[in-house]
């Protein structure tokens, strides 16, 4: 368990974290997700006890660690450039932190080689880092923060600079990696698509600070804010104003439909509507389904999804769908949508129904 | 054979020829130097050779210089090494500063130290001393160490550091196991660069110096007999002198191309 409570990081008069308090739990993925420059990197370096705090405390499995340098944590991490020792080979990379605690050298010959074969990396011990591909060097740096049994292992968009197959794989081979080792596991991606395969609990970012945090489903359908759910939505959520008049949505460009439930309680005028690509259907899917009209700009064929842009009034909106679908470009479609999808936000961002 | 080739061909042998002519003086008596132009000794000998390598006078000159060239060499690299990774991974008041001044010192010329070295150690007790010298020639090359290895220190990405201290290295043990082997080059071009400085300065040598640690400079210029210059023991130990240069490039050789790869040679 890691729990922050309150911590800052300021340099000179910028402050790179706002205070921030949260508890992250072992035995499944905590996953920071924000975009880049949201302070993922700078809160792991201050867990790690990299960077110093301007304020707050540290505790990690109940020991305040805040005092303590990185050294006497016992923890790991993964960079997102691939980091070895340039001047070692791999097996003495992997078995470097075993060494520096003081394992035996049997002990850290066998743990080298276990960790090797989980992360397929035996064949090329005796090689050096440079001579590795992308994928092998950062399963080498991965193989390094799993030798040790360290009480945290922060993974900072250790996958970002990956092709793609290879981060598929190594991303289906990590949960399976990482289970049962008791650890404080730290997830940071700037991807919505990483948070949700990842599973976990997710936080996200924003601006040097944390959010929203709680369990990675329950954030997805409902984010507190606009700016939430703007940072867990990929392709970005569609939003537009619509004005309630009593059970009543409607939408600048006229379309509309009735609400129920709490929504029906909101008080009557402007909020700001959104709903994600993939709730954007061209089929109608049930009775309950509204139809929205609009100009199809751009379309998209990416695997078995197609994705459509088009221009509804002002505003331009994405559907995302499976399946093959065929659009024409500068034509009217028609796209369905549940209403119950729809989130709606006040004016000031947060989150109404 | 192409007429481009000639081109460097030669510029080579104009490089050459001073060389050439050292050497080959350094085989002759000093008769036939007297004597006129010859391409090749009329009279081949080793006699000026001989001559050094049994005198004390003349192979002490090159034991004085090696020794405090030496000193020179681990004092400036040794001071240099905090320096430089300060410079490279910490920013504090006024460093952009501290590192041009550093390099001001340079900038002088060495006459311009050579009275208050010689009065300060005199005074101080340590006037002919090797480490005098050493010591007096850390001035020129702690700044130019510092510069050379900040170029390589900044080219080790700040991670490899944090990686250390997370997998429990404490900083003596990441400096000397880690970081040090990862910038060697820059140290074998600091070293280097400290070496050729220290080899080749001769006022501070000289005036610093009398007879316990006189300089192989000072004893060439100082070495005449009844004859005049023998200009033949002058080329032999002309030619001894370009022998540990000549060695030493050779080390580092490699190195120096990476060193100007990253602008900093």
């Amino acid at each position: 368990m890691l729990e922050l409570r309150d911590v800052t990081k300021r340099v000179g008069a910028i402050t790179h974290i706002k205070p921030t308090s949260m508890t992250l739990q072992t035995g499944h993925f905590n996953v920071l997700l924000g975009a880049t420059g949201s302070g993922k990197t700078s809160l792991i370096k201050l867990m790690a006890g990299l960077d110093p705090l301007a304020s707050g405390r540290v505790i990690l499995n109940g020991e305040d660690v805040t005092q303590v340098r990185t050294q006497g944590r016992n923890i790991s991490l993964v960079h997102q450039f691939f980091v070895n020792y340039p001047h070692m080979n791999v097996f003495d990379n992997i078995a470097s932190p075993l060494r520096v605690a003081g394992m035996s050298e049997n002990d850290v010959q066998k743990r080298v080689e276990e960790t090797a074969d989980l992360l397929q990396l035996r064949p090329m011990l005796m090689r050096r880092p440079s001579e590795l591909s992308g994928g092998q060097q950062q399963r080498c740096a991965l193989a390094r923060a799993l030798a040790k049994d360290s009480r945290a292992v922060f993974l900072d968009e250790p996958l970002a600079n990956l092709d793609y197959k290879l981060r598929e794989e190594l991303r289906e081979q990590l949960p399976e990696l990482l289970a049962g080792r008791g650890a404080v596991v730290v997830y940071a991606t700037s991807e919505p698509e990483e948070a949700l395969l990842l599973g976990g609990w997710t936080a996200l970012m924003e601006d040097g600070h944390v959010t929203q945090f709680g369990p990675t489903s329950e954030i997805y359908h409902s984010p507190e804010s606009l700016a939430a759910a703007r940072v867990f939505s990929d392709p970005p959520i569609n939003t537009a104003t619509g004005i309630k008049t009593g059970s009543r949505i409607s939408l600048e460009s006229g379309m509309g439909w009735q609400v129920a439930n709490a929504t029906a309680e909101l008080p009557d005028g402007r909020y700001t509507i959104a709903v994600r690509a993939y709730d954007l259907s061209p089929k109608r899917k049930s009775d309950l389904d509204v139809q929205l009209t609009g100009r199809v700009i751009v379309t998209e064929l990416s695997g078995s999804d197609s994705s459509a842009h088009f221009q509804m009034g002002d505003n331009s909106w994405v559907s995302l769908a499976s399946g093959v679908h065929t659009y024409r470009i500068g034509q009217e479609h028609m796209f369905f949508m549940n209403p119950s999808h729809c989130l709606y936000f006040g004016d000031d961002g947060q989150r109404v129904a | 054979m192409k007429a481009r080739s000639l081109v460097p061909i030669f510029y080579i042998l104009f490089l050459m020829l001073p060389i050439y002519w050292l050497v080959t003086m350094s085989f002759k008596t000093t008769n036939e130097i007297l004597s006129g132009f010859s391409l090749f000794p009329q009279t081949f000998t080793l006699d000026s050779y001989i001559a050094i390598f049994t005198d004390p006078t003349w192979y002490w000159g090159y034991i004085n210089s090696i020794l405090y060239v030496s000193i020179n060499m681990v004092l400036s690299v040794a001071v240099a090494l905090p320096a430089a990774y300060a410079f490279s991974r910490y920013k504090f008041l006024g460093d952009k500063q501290l590192f041009f001044w550093l390099l001001t010192n340079r900038m002088a010329p060495a006459a311009v130290f050579a009275l208050p070295f010689f009065q300060l150690y005199s005074s101080v007790g340590i006037f002919d001393t090797h480490i005098a010298v050493a010591l007096a020639h850390t001035l020129f090359n702690v700044p130019l160490a510092v510069w050379i290895l900040e170029g390589f220190m900044r080219g080790v990405p700040k991670e490899l550091d944090e990686t250390a201290y997370v997998d429990g290295y404490s900083f003596p043990r990441f400096f000397t196991k880690i970081f040090l082997p990862n910038i060697k080059a820059g140290v074998g071009v600091a070293a280097f660069f400290c070496f050729m400085f220290s080899w080749v300065e001769m006022l501070l040598a000289k005036t610093l110096t009398a007879v316990e640690a006189k300089p192989i400079a000072a004893v060439m210029t100082r070495t005449a007999s009844s004859a005049g210059y023998e200009l033949g023991l002058l080329a032999a130990a002309g030619t001894l002198t370009i022998i540990p240069g000549a060695i030493v490039i050779w080390f580092v050789r490699n190195y120096i191309a990476r060193g100007f790869a990253l602008g900093r040679v």
